[in-house]
C-alpha cells in the first residue's frame, strides 16, 4: 500500500484538528465548573424558588380543570370563598369570613372579607362573586361537557338550561359585604365543596375581557380561550406571568396588593419534568428546589443526601376491586371475604410502600367525615380463606386478575411489585389466576370500566373530606366498576348513600355514614381495601414553611429560600 | 436532472399519503385512547362514553379519516390532548422543532467532526494500536444503548459533579425568542448569557445522541478509504508525481466520501430514533420527548403530526442524498 504522509498544512490535517478541537472545546466546556443556581439566592425573602412539577397543567382556568398540575398552580393564584386549614383537610373561611345555613340546608349567606382585590385591580364583592357562580351555572355546548366541566357536573349536576337537575338553584347579592346562594336541596358537599380550586373565585373584568366560557369542541379535542390559556385573574399571593411551553416552565411572581399576608418569594416557578428520576436528578444537581412525588424507593437516599422528605397525610386508598358481573362465584360474600382474609395486608404495606403508610381497614382514610373506628379490622388468615371457599364450594376458583402497566399512582406506586405480592397470597389459597396486564391508557382504565376484569388493582385520592366524595363515589350508582347491582344490597346501598347526602344535619349525616362503611366492609365487601399511601414532596435544606396538605393543596406564599 | 428530481419528489408524496392512511388506522387499532388518558380513574363508563362521542372517536374509521384529512387539508391537524393541552398540534410542532433540530445538528456536526478525521486516521495507520483502539470504540459506541449511555451521562455530569444542567433547554427564560433556536437567538441578540446556558444543556443530550452516527460514519470512512487507497488510480496519480496533499484531496477523500455521504443522510434520518430517547432522559422539550408523550398519553392528532412528519423528513433526507450522489457521481443520473 502507498503510503502517504501528512504533511504540515495538508487539509486532511486541518480537519483533523478542527475535529479534535471540538471535542476537546465541548470536553472542556463540560468541565467549566458554572455556578448554577435556579434563582438568585435572596438571602430570608425575595428569590425565585424553582419547583419541580409531575406534569404539565392542561389550562389556567381552574374551573374547567380536573388535573393536580393545573391544581397547584390555582392554588398560588386563586382563593375560594371556603379555604382548608393548613396541613388540614378541615375547611374554614377564605374570601368569605362566616357563613350560615337554614336549617333544610338549602339557603346559605356568606359574609364577604373586605377589601380584596383581583390582581387586575377589579374589586372582590358580592357582585364579583354571584358573577362567578353564575358563570358556573350558565355555561353553554361543550362547557357543559362532564370532560370540561367534571367538578361541576360531580358536585352540582345540571346547569341553567334544566336539561339535568342540578343542585345549585340561584346566587343573589344582598348587600357589598352578603351574599345569598340557594341550593335544590341539602348537600354533604357543601359549602366545603367551594374550597375546591375549581370553585375558585375569579375576576369578571378579565373573565368578560378574554372570552372565558369560549370553549369549543373541535375535532378531536377541545379549544379553550385566551382567559384559560394566558390570562387566568384571581386575588391569590402570586400572580400569573408567564408559561414558557417550549421549556416547559411556568413562572409566577408575587402579587404586592395581595389583601393577607404577602408572598415571601419574588418569583415562584415550576418547571415540568414528567419523568420522576429526571426530577430526582434535577433535584441532586441544582436545577430545582424542590419537587413533588418522590418514588418512596428514594426516600432514605434523599434524606442522608441532606434533603428534606415531607410527607403529606395520606388523602387516598387503594383497593383490590372485584367485579361480580362475569364470575357468578364473586357474587358470593363467602368468596368475596376469602379473598379479603388470603392478603396479608400488614406485609404489603410494610414491604411495598413508604414508611408512613397504613393498612387501610375502610374506604376512606381518618380525616374524613363519616370514618369509623370501629369497623372490625379485616383479619389475614389464609386457613380460614381456604375454609370459607371450600363452604362457598369455590376450592378450585379460577379468576382473572388484572393490573396496570406504564403507570404510577400516588396510593399505587409500583403496580408490579404490589400486584405480586397480592397473587402470591391469593395463589397461596388455592385460587388460580389468569394474570392480564394493560397499560393504564391503553385498555386498562376503559375495559375496566367495561367489567372485564374479575380483580383489579386500582384506587382514588380524594378532593374534599365529604364521605359522598370517596364511597358515594365507588358505590352510589349501582352500575358502578365492581358491578355491585348483582347484589342484592346493591340498589340499596346506592340509595342509602344518597340519602345520607342530603341529610342537612351534620351530625346524623356522620353516623349515616359511619353504619355505611362499617356495613360496606364487613357485610358487603365489593372491593377489598387495602392501603393509605402518604405522597410526599423534596425540599433542599434551605427551603422553609413549606406545610404539607393532604389536599395536596401547599400554599407557597410564606415560603422562603436561603 | 430535473426529471429525475420530480420523479422522487412524486414518490415522497405518495409515500407520505399511504404512511398517513395505515398511521391512522393503526393508532386507533390501540388499545385504550385518549379518552382514558384525559378522564383516569375518575372516569365513568358514561363519562367516556360522553368524551368518546364529543371528540367523534365512535364513528367508523374511514369517517374519522375523511374527515382528519378534510381538516388536515385546510392546515388543521387538531389540538393536542395530552403532551401540551390546548395548543394545536401543529403550534406544538413548530415550537418544539427548532429545540430537535438544534440538538440533532449539534449531534451530527459531532459526530462528522470527529468521525471523518478519525476514521481516515485510522485507515492510514491500519493496524496499529490506533486503528485497533478506534475499531473498538467504534464497536462498543453503536453497541451501546443511547438510553443508557445518556443516563450515564448525565449521571456523571450533572447529578455527581453538578458541571451540567441535567434537564432542559434553558433556566433564562426572560431570554428573547426570534426564531426559537435559542443559540442562534442568543446570538443575535446579543444575549451571550442565555447562548452559553443553551450550549450548557446541549452538551450532554448531544454526546449522547452523536455516538451511534459518529461510530457508524468513523467506520464507514475508514473502509472507503482502504478501499480508495488500493485503487489503480491511486497509484496512477502518485506515479504521475502529484504531490500527497493534491493524491489525498482529489482522488482520495473525494471517492472516498460517496458512501460517507450516504450513512451521513441516513444517519440524520435515524437521529430522530434516538433523539426520543435522549430528550426523555434529559427531559429535552422536543419532538422526541412530545413523541414519547404522545404515546403514553394516546394523544391521535399530536402522533399523527409528529410522525408524518419524521416521515417527510426521512424520505426527504434520501432524497437529497440521492440528488447530491447523482451530482458527485453523474452516472447514477442517468440509471
Amino acid at each position: 500500500m502507498p503510503k502517504i504522509d501528512m504533511t504540515r498544512g495538508s487539509t486532511l490535517r486541518k480537519l483533523t484538528i478542527v475535529g479534535v478541537a471540538s471535542i476537546t472545546a465541548l470536553s472542556l466546556a463540560a468541565c467549566a465548573q458554572s455556578q448554577r443556581d435556579p434563582g438568585n439566592q435572596g438571602g430570608k425573602t425575595g428569590g425565585t424558588l424553582t419547583f419541580g412539577a409531575e406534569g404539565k397543567p392542561k389550562l389556567f382556568d381552574p374551573f374547567y380543570a380536573t388535573d393536580g398540575a393545573t391544581f397547584r398552580i390555582s392554588r398560588q393564584v386563586f382563593e375560594g370563598l371556603v379555604g382548608f386549614k393548613p396541613g388540614s383537610a378541615e375547611a374554614g373561611p377564605e374570601l368569605a369570613t362566616k357563613w350560615e345555613s337554614s336549617t333544610d340546608g338549602k339557603s346559605w349567606t356568606f359574609t364577604l372579607k373586605q377589601g380584596v382585590k383581583f390582581h387586575d385591580g377589579t374589586d372582590f364583592n358580592a357582585e364579583a362573586a354571584c358573577f362567578n357562580f353564575n358563570r358556573w351555572y350558565n355555561q353553554k355546548g361543550a362547557g357543559q361537557s362532564s370532560s370540561v366541566s367534571e367538578y361541576w357536573v360531580d358536585n352540582f349536576g345540571g346547569f341553567a338550561d334544566g336539561a339535568k337537575p342540578s343542585l345549585f338553584k340561584s346566587c343573589t347579592v344582598k348587600d357589598a359585604q352578603n351574599i345569598v346562594v340557594e341550593l335544590t336541596g341539602a348537600s354533604s358537599k357543601f359549602p366545603d365543596v367551594l374550597g375546591l380550586p375549581s370553585f375558585s373565585m375569579q375576576s369578571p373584568t378579565a373573565m368578560q375581557k378574554y372570552n372565558a366560557d369560549n370553549v369549543v369542541a373541535q375535532g378531536e379535542s377541545f379549544i379553550f380561550p385566551e382567559y384559560a390559556m394566558k390570562q387566568p385573574t384571581g386575588t391569590g399571593p402570586f400572580k400569573f406571568v408567564n408559561y414558557d411551553t417550549t421549556n416547559n416552565l411556568i413562572e409566577l411572581g408575587r402579587f404586592d396588593g395581595y389583601h393577607g399576608d404577602k408572598a415571601k418569594l419574588d418569583k415562584l416557578n415550576f418547571k415540568v419534568i414528567a419523568d420522576e428520576t429526571a426530577r430526582k436528578q434535577a433535584l441532586q444537581s441544582g436545577d430545582i428546589d424542590g419537587y413533588d412525588y418522590p418514588a418512596p424507593a428514594d426516600w432514605a437516599k434523599l434524606k442522608t443526601d441532606g434533603f428534606q422528605v415531607v410527607p403529606r397525610d395520606a388523602f387516598n386508598v387503594m383497593y383490590l376491586g372485584i367485579t361480580q358481573k362475569n364470575n357468578a362465584k364473586l357474587q358470593d360474600f363467602r368468596v368475596r371475604k376469602a379473598i379479603s382474609m388470603a392478603i396479608n395486608r400488614e406485609q404489603l404495606v410494610k414491604s411495598q410502600l413508604p414508611e408512613t403508610a397504613t393498612v387501610a381497614t375502610q374506604f376512606m382514610p381518618k380525616i374524613v367525615q363519616g370514618y369509623n373506628p370501629n369497623v372490625k379490622p379485616i383479619e389475614y388468615s389464609p386457613e380460614k380463606a381456604k375454609a370459607l371457599l371450600a363452604e362457598a364450594g369455590a376450592s378450585n376458583l379460577e379468576v382473572n386478575f388484572w393490573w396496570p402497566s406504564e403507570v404510577t399512582r400516588p396510593y399505587m406506586p409500583n403496580p408490579q411489585d404490589i400486584f405480586g405480592a397480592i397473587a402470591a397470597d391469593l395463589r397461596n389459597v388455592g385460587i388460580k389466576l389468569n394474570v392480564v396486564t394493560k397499560p393504564w391508557n391503553g385498555g386498562y382504565l376503559t375495559e375496566i370500566d367495561q367489567a372485564k376484569a374479575d380483580l383489579f388493582l386500582l384506587g382514588w385520592t380524594g378532593d374534599q373530606s365529604a364521605a359522598a366524595n370517596w364511597i358515594g363515589t365507588f358505590f352510589g350508582n349501582a352500575e358502578n366498576r365492581f358491578y355491585t347491582k348483582s347484589s342484592p344490597w346493591g340498589e340499596d346501598l346506592a340509595k342509602r348513600l344518597d340519602a345520607a347526602d342530603v341529610t342537612a344535619d351534620k351530625a346524623q349525616r356522620e353516623k349515616l355514614y359511619q353504619e355505611l362503611n362499617r356495613q360496606i366492609v364487613e357485610e358487603y365487601l365489593p372491593a377489598v381495601p387495602l392501603s393509605h399511601s402518604p405522597p410526599a414532596f423534596v425540599l433542599k435544606k434551605d427551603v422553609k414553611n413549606l406545610t404539607p396538605s393532604p389536599l395536596t393543596a401547599e400554599e407557597f406564599s410564606p415560603v422562603t429560600k436561603g | 436532472m430535473l426529471r429525475y428530481t420530480v420523479r422522487r419528489l412524486l414518490q415522497l408524496v405518495l409515500v407520505v399519503g399511504v404512511l398517513s392512511l395505515l398511521l391512522f388506522a393503526w393508532l386507533r387499532s390501540l388499545p385504550g385512547g385518549p379518552v382514558s388518558a384525559l378522564l383516569g380513574e375518575r372516569g365513568t363508563e358514561e363519562s367516556r362514553r360522553e368524551l368518546t362521542a364529543l371528540l367523534g372517536l365512535d364513528q367508523p374509521i374511514y369517517v374519522q379519516y375523511f374527515k382528519f384529512l378534510g381538516r388536515a387539508l385546510s392546515g388543521d391537524f387538531g389540538t393536542s390532548l395530552g403532551v401540551q393541552p390546548g395548543t394545536t398540534a401543529v403550534d406544538l410542532f413548530l415550537e418544539r422543532f427548532p429545540a430537535t433540530l438544534e440538538l440533532s445538528f449539534c449531534a451530527i456536526v459531532l459526530a462528522i467532526a470527529a468521525g471523518i478525521p478519525l476514521g481516515y486516521l485510522a485507515a492510514r495507520r491500519r493496524g496499529r494500536w490506533f486503528d485497533n483502539a478506534g475499531v473498538i470504540g467504534s464497536l462498543i459506541g453503536v453497541a451501546v444503548p443511547v438510553f443508557f449511555l445518556a443516563f450515564v451521562l448525565k449521571h456523571i455530569f450533572a447529578v455527581e459533579l453538578q458541571w451540567l444542567p441535567s434537564a432542559g433547554r434553558q433556566d433564562d427564560i426572560s431570554a428573547t425568542r426570534v426564531t426559537g433556536f435559542y443559540v442562534f437567538d442568543g446570538i443575535i441578540t446579543g444575549e451571550w448569557d442565555a447562548v452559553w446556558n443553551s450550549l450548557e444543556h446541549l452538551i450532554l443530550p448531544s454526546i449522547a445522541l452523536a455516538t451511534i452516527p459518529f461510530a457508524v460514519i468513523f467506520r464507514i470512512t475508514r473502509a472507503a478509504v482502504l478501499d480508495v487507497l488500493d485503487e489503480d488510480y491511486v497509484r496512477t496519480a502518485e506515479s504521475k508525481g502529484l504531490t500527497a496533499q493534491v493524491v489525498r484531496r482529489r482522488h482520495v477523500l473525494r471517492n472516498a466520501m460517496l458512501p460517507v455521504v450516504t450513512t451521513i443522510g441516513l444517519q440524520t434520518g435515524a437521529l430522530l430514533a434516538g433523539a426520543v430517547l435522549t430528550e426523555k432522559v434529559f427531559s429535552f422539550p422536543g419532538l422526541g420527548e412530545a413523541l414519547a408523550l404522545g404515546f403514553e398519553r394516546r394523544d391521535y392528532p399530536v402522533l399523527q403530526v409528529l410522525i408524518i412528519v419524521a416521515a417527510m423528513v426521512y424520505v426527504f433526507v434520501n432524497l437529497l442524498v440521492d440528488l447530491s450522489y447523482a451530482l458527485i457521481d453523474p452516472r447514477v443520473r442517468t440509471r
